[in-house]
């Protein structure tokens, strides 16, 4: 049986991962749902081309990571979910509708199809609001006061920014003409609200913790640190330079730039997150070592995760590669 | 004002019975496309690759049903049920998890493939997608079932402090109910999917469809229907009789049988009366219980009375069985019928295809029944005889749970009416559609 001190911190990384990565993966189709145009048909039908076949893995990523923070974190898990009871299920109820929207719109009458498409956004902005929200509570602690739940509607807004963000990202990279113009300006507006979210998150998040303060303002650490927000900041303003750069040209090489660096800015505010709370899992009250489940369950769990993850990550990349490039009509054929 | 531990109930029974519907059609249905796609790469025939087409149609929006509804309830362990995880966690966790990651990612990446992919990937990789799709909706229902049989006959752990801790992987995964459970189950998923396969087809050419599909997925319907409806009777009375071994309470209300009796008679119907603890109106078979149950006229059977605040509430698993065996018959009856008729006249009567159209959804609620009869028969315990239900129940307050369970109702009374609306309306456009020159797609066709 191995230590619980390894197991706490290696299902803690994986746990990490897992979030960062449905961040990013589920980001930016959320995104895309975000900024559907109800009017546009052709362009939202594109759209909804260019996730099609990897909406349903992505969302695999959240079950992942509520599914180990039940596993290995348990009593952190109810405590969290207990305290967030009603977001998630607004949470839930926005997955449910975008989820079965996806597949309805295509199929059903005519007439009920713009009712769909509508269900698709509504429910993709509202799980992104409720994800951001529930970020803004677990942040200040699950504080309940008006400040706290002000800041949480502010994350709410930052949430739907950031994946609004990496969505036109995603679409300049898979579509071309028109829509690829629309998601320069969209990425464009996401940007400067996102850039804007994540540097007041930064100023609260260390004035309200004092834990958070003790990590970011001393002196040894800080200067490791340094590199993280300015990385961001810079990253931001990058993006910024080359979206203006891609309105004013018509052929448009390197289109995955801004997708890699949203994808840059969403770890690095993982990063910095993951810094102002560790080693605790529900803020201020339990570490990753204290809520730990038993280590021979977790053991027993260890062969299979060494063995299956990297699997899933192979025939992830390889689903990505068959769908490479601009996307195409989506057809069943 | 109700309280959270009923409307906590509700609720989790609200979600899990809109779940389980859609992956009872998923995993068979799965299994069916594979069958199509493989026919199909054997004998070249449009016509399976047109069945194919239809039901893959139908079988991503089943999957996208049973995955939005899945995520909801792997929240609700936490947000409801709380005291499950804290208690079992070290059991059920690791069960979950490797459900998560050995058929979730799986199923979910190779499903974007097998339904978008066939122009970008060769034949064959297609095919192996499709196969691969089948095999993790099966390993999904695989370690589900091992966790819920677990949960009925707990095996294989030892409790430190009233929280369970395991001892032995591999009899906990194997406990003495799991491959009683997983058959039937597998079982009841493929017959749910024969009889719908059936009642759409039935339906398609009742409106005059005559396209070669729908006569020959109607066909395989059937003989699938007419294979695994009996042998489902004969799985079905083997899990009863490991029900009986192990969780004699439950086969006592399922049965109606309120004292220890000897040569207990089946009741074919009844009301049972729970404040007097007796029946009324019984129509009985003398001894026939006894007899199902222990192979002899005048076996033993130990009364609900021997039982007291400690089995289940009597009259849900006692209809909920009969609903089940019953609907189980005439299944049985309708599929012999029909696929006799079939091979004798090469085509059906309007009225016997407008039977299959009302039976489309019939395995629905079999299943429904009998997943009522199973869990509703633990009752009053999470995990039999050891962990009660009202140990584990959440601190959230009861207008919240209120709330979220009236928001559940309504978003699955829609989705589950523009399923079934949906569902009859992709087989109208099925039927429109001119019979047009196919072409077996190619890698590399309309390739920009």
């Amino acid at each position: 049986m191995l230590s619980s001190e390894f197991l706490a911190q290696f299902y803690g990384a994986l746990m990490a991962l897992a979030i960062l990565v449905y961040a990013v993966l589920d980001g930016y189709d959320l995104g895309v749902g975000i900024l559907l145009p109800l009017k546009e048909k052709e362009q939202a039908d594109t759209m909804i081309a260019s996730i099609g076949p990897f909406w349903d893995a992505n969302e695999t990523w959240l079950v992942l990571a509520v599914g180990l923070a039940l596993i290995a974190f348990p009593i952190a898990h109810s405590v969290i979910l207990q305290a967030l009871y009603l977001p998630v299920a607004i949470m839930l109820l926005g997955l449910i509708l975008r989820g079965v929207a996806f597949d309805f719109r295509a199929k059903a009458k005519t007439k009920y199809q713009d009712a769909w498409d509508v269900s698709f956004k509504v429910g993709s902005i509202i799980t992104a609001f409720a994800q951001g929200f529930m970020l803004g509570l677990y942040v200040m602690s699950f504080e309940q006061s008006m400040q706290s739940y002000v800041f949480a509607m502010l994350s709410g807004f930052g949430v739907i920014a950031a994946y609004a963000l990496i969505g036109s990202a995603w679409l300049i990279m898979k579509t071309n003409g028109q829509l690829q113009k629309n998601a320069i300006v969209w990425c464009t507006k996401s940007n400067l609200i996102a850039a804007l979210g994540v540097i007041s998150i930064s100023i609260v998040n260390p004035l309200i913790n004092d834990f958070v303060a003790s990590k970011w303002f001393n002196i040894s650490e800080s200067l490791l640190l340094l590199p993280i927000p300015i990385l961001c900041l810079a990253l931001f303003v990058l993006l910024h330079r080359s979206l203006t750069r891609y309105s004013s040209v018509d052929n448009i090489k390197k289109s995955w730039a801004p997708f890699a660096i949203a994808t840059c800015i969403f770890l690095l505010c993982f990063l910095g997150l993951l810094n102002s709370f560790y080693p605790y899992v529900v803020p201020n009250q339990l570490t990753i070592y204290e809520s730990l489940a038993d280590p021979s369950a977790l053991t027993f769990m260890l062969y299979g995760v060494v063995m299956v993850v990297p699997a899933i990550i192979g025939y992830t990349l390889f689903s990505y590669r068959v769908f490479w490039g601009k996307t195409q009509a989506l057809s069943y054929y | 004002m109700l309280d959270t531990l009923l409307l906590s109930r509700i609720q989790f029974a609200t979600n899990i019975s809109f779940h389980i519907l859609f992956p009872t059609i998923s995993i068979a249905l799965a299994w069916f496309l594979v069958f199509f796609k493989v026919r199909y790469v054997q004998t070249k025939q449009p016509v399976w690759l047109r069945a194919y087409r239809f039901w893959v149609k139908i079988f991503a929006l089943t999957f996208a049903l049973g995955v939005v509804s899945g995520i909801t309830m792997s929240f609700q362990f936490g947000t409801n049920w709380p005291g499950f995880m804290e208690r079992i966690g070290n059991i059920a966790g690791p069960l979950l998890g490797y459900e998560v990651l050995t058929a979730f990612f799986m199923e979910a990446t190779f499903l974007g493939v097998m339904l978008f992919g066939m122009k970008r990937v060769s034949p064959a990789v297609h095919t192996f997608s499709t196969v691969v799709v089948a095999i993790g909706t099966t390993i999904s229902a695989f370690w589900i079932l091992s966790l819920n049989s677990w949960m009925q006959t707990p095996v294989g752990y030892e409790i430190i402090d009233g929280v369970f801790y395991p001892k032995d992987w591999f009899t906990i995964i194997f406990n003495p109910s799991f491959g009683y459970r997983l058959s039937h189950m597998l079982l009841a998923s493929g017959i749910t999917a024969s009889f719908l396969i059936a009642g759409i087809s039935a339906y398609r050419l009742l409106k005059n469809d005559h396209k070669h599909a729908p006569k020959l997925t109607l066909k395989v319907a059937l003989t699938v229907a007419m294979v695994l409806a009996p042998l489902q009777a004969f799985v079905g009375d083997l899990h009863g009789l490991n029900t009986f071994e192990h969780q004699p309470q439950k086969v006592a209300a399922m049965e109606g049988v309120w004292e220890t009796e000897k040569g207990a008679p089946l009741l074919v119907f009844a009301v049972p009366d729970e404040i007097n603890r007796t029946n009324h109106f019984e129509l009985a078979i003398p001894n026939l219980a006894s007899l199902i149950l222990t192979h002899e006229l005048d076996g033993e059977i130990k009364g609900l009375n021997e039982f007291e605040g400690a089995h289940p509430p009597v009259k849900p698993v006692f209809y909920g069985f009969r609903v089940m065996v019953g609907l189980g018959l005439l299944m049985i009856l309708v599929a012999a019928l029909t696929r006799v008729t079939l091979w004798k006249h090469k085509h059906l009567p309007a009225w016997q295809l407008k039977l299959l159209v009302v039976m489309t959804f019939s395995g629905w609620v079999a299943t429904l029944a009998g997943w009522y009869v199973t869990e509703i028969g633990r009752q009053p315990y999470m995990v039999q005889g050891l962990v009660r239900i009202d140990e584990l129940v959440t601190q959230v307050p009861s207008e919240h749970v209120l709330y979220t369970l009236i928001g559940y109702l309504c978003v699955y009374a829609l989705l589950l009416s523009a399923y079934i609306k949906t569902l009859f309306y992709t087989a109208d456009k099925a039927v429109e559609v001119e019979e047009y020159e196919l072409n077996p797609p190619m890698r590399g066709e309309n390739y920009a």
